[in-house]
Formats: structure tokens, sequence, C-alpha cells
């Protein structure tokens, strides 16, 4: 791995674990704003600049945002509560096992970069030759994205549809109770 | 010299990441918060000259606007406490 990619991955981690450890919650939102841009540095370098934009503009702006609201909703402080060595202990060994799991499964993956990995060998090839003759779109992502995967793409937008009627329920009935509210005290 | 900058880059990142982890005050921490998106188009501007794409500069632009998007909410929060209310029902208070 180059050391940029490396330092990055070490920044990465030692904000987490500040997060993790953090009881001033406004503070914690920031952090996780800086692991969101960190992660879309990392996603750059790997060339994934689309990956790395969705991460900047969904991680680091709306997600702090959102973060924010429930804030001023709810408490800006953790809650201190007396827990037990269990209850101490299971979460890491819970976010271990997990980490381990899915480093395990990169194990079948080929290596970053391969030139010999499977999908630069058929797909991508016909990709390129045949997307602009089959339906006319000379941008090959797009086409991937819009045409080919569209059924995925929709899936994607239902649930990011979802999750934010989702928030906006929980975060308030989307405004409503509020503004009722409000026009209760002014009149 | 991109090399240099880069690691400049990492190096203020890591600065930034302490004073956002140690705060003391909100502006601190909003401070830092914003340096480091600063230093991420930083970052992502050296790296397209790096590896010869010098139009990830264009990117590097969006992100500050992201940014400076984000820096703003933050701030009207760190002002108001929330984010939806009436400006000038706080103003008064």
């Amino acid at each position: 791995m180059p050391p940029v990619e490396l330092l990055l991955m070490l920044l990465l981690l030692a904000t987490v674990i500040v997060v993790a450890r953090l009881k001033d919650l406004f503070a914690a939102a920031m952090l996780t704003g800086i692991a969101s841009l960190l992660a879309a540095g990392l996603f750059v370098l790997m060339d994934a600049v689309d990956v790395a934009f969705t991460e900047a503009a969904v991680g680091a702006g709306v997600s702090t945002v959102l973060f924010l609201g429930a804030l001023s909703l709810t408490s800006r402080r953790e809650k201190q509560q007396e827990r037990t060595r269990i209850l101490r202990i299971l979460p890491i060994v819970i976010v271990v096992a997990t980490g381990a799991a899915l480093i395990y499964g990169t194990w079948d993956m080929p290596a970053y970069g391969d030139p010999d990995a499977v999908i630069h060998h058929h797909l991508a090839p016909d990709l390129i030759a045949e997307t602009e003759e089959k339906i006319h779109i000379p941008n090959i992502v797009t086409a991937i994205l819009a045409s080919f995967r569209g059924y995925d793409t929709l899936g994607e937008v239902v649930v990011i549809f979802t999750a934010g009627v989702g928030v906006a329920l929980l975060l308030g009935g989307l405004g409503l109770r509020r503004r009722d509210a409000g026009t209760e005290e002014e009149s | 010299m991109y090399v240099a900058g880069m690691a400049a880059i990492v190096v203020t990142m890591f600065l930034a990441l302490a004073r956002a982890a140690i705060g003391p005050t909100v502006f601190d921490r909003i401070l830092a918060v914003n340096m480091f998106g600063t230093k991420t188009v930083l970052l992502i501007a050296v790296a397209g000259f790096l590896t010869g794409r010098p139009e990830w500069l264009d990117l590097a632009i969006v992100y500050t606007l992201v940014n400076f998007t984000g820096t703003l909410a933050v701030l009207r929060f760190a002002r108001f406490g929330n984010l939806a209310r009436d400006d000038r029902k706080a103003d008064r208070s």
C-alpha cells in the first residue's frame, strides 16, 4: 500500500477511536465529518472519484447536518450510564469479529489493480466495444448506471428515499407538528 | 515537489484532527473540520497532478462547495442551537 494511503488509513483509525471515546456528541458529529472526508480522499486515491464525491456530499455534508438536527432535538452530551463488564466488552468484540469477517471476505478478491482480475478480461472490453452501438450513449459509465443497471439504480434511489422519509418522520413528522405548534403560539 | 506537498498536507491533516479531538471550544472544532475539508480538497488536487490527471482539480473545487455549505450549517447550529426555526425569534432571545 502506498505511504499516503497508509497514512490516511492511520488517520481514519485515529478519528474513529476518538469518535468512540468522546462524550460530547457535537464534537463526535464533527469528527464523523472528518472520517467521511478521509474516506472520500482514500476513494479518490483509488480512482473511484464518483464514489468519493458521494461519500463527501452525503457523509461530510448531509449526514453531519442530520446529526446536528438530531442533536438539536435531543441532548448534546452522551448519558453516563453504569455498565457491567460484559456490556463494556461486548461491543468491541462484535466490531472486531465483524471486521475480521469482512477482511477474511476480501482474501478471495483479486489484488487491487490486478490486470489479471476477471472483470478486466471479458466484461470491461465488451462494454467498451459494444455500448455505443447497442444503446447509442457515448458515456459508458452513464450507460451502465442508467441503462444496463437501471433497476439497480432505481432500487438505490428507493432505498435512499425510504431512509429520508424515515429520518424525516423520526425528526418531527415532516415538520407538520412543529408548524402547527408555532401557529398556535402566534395566534 | 508534489510528493513533498502531499506529505505536508497529511501532516496538517494530523494537526487538524488533533485540534478537532481536543477542542476545547465548539469553534475550535468547527474550524478544524473546515480546515480538514480544505486539506482534503488540496490532497485531491495534488494527487491529481501527482498521478497525471489534472482534471481532478475541478473535482476538488466541487468539494470546497460541500465543505462551505456544511460549515455554514454547523455554524448556524452553533449560533442558534437548531437548524429549522425562524432566525428572528432566536435573535431576539
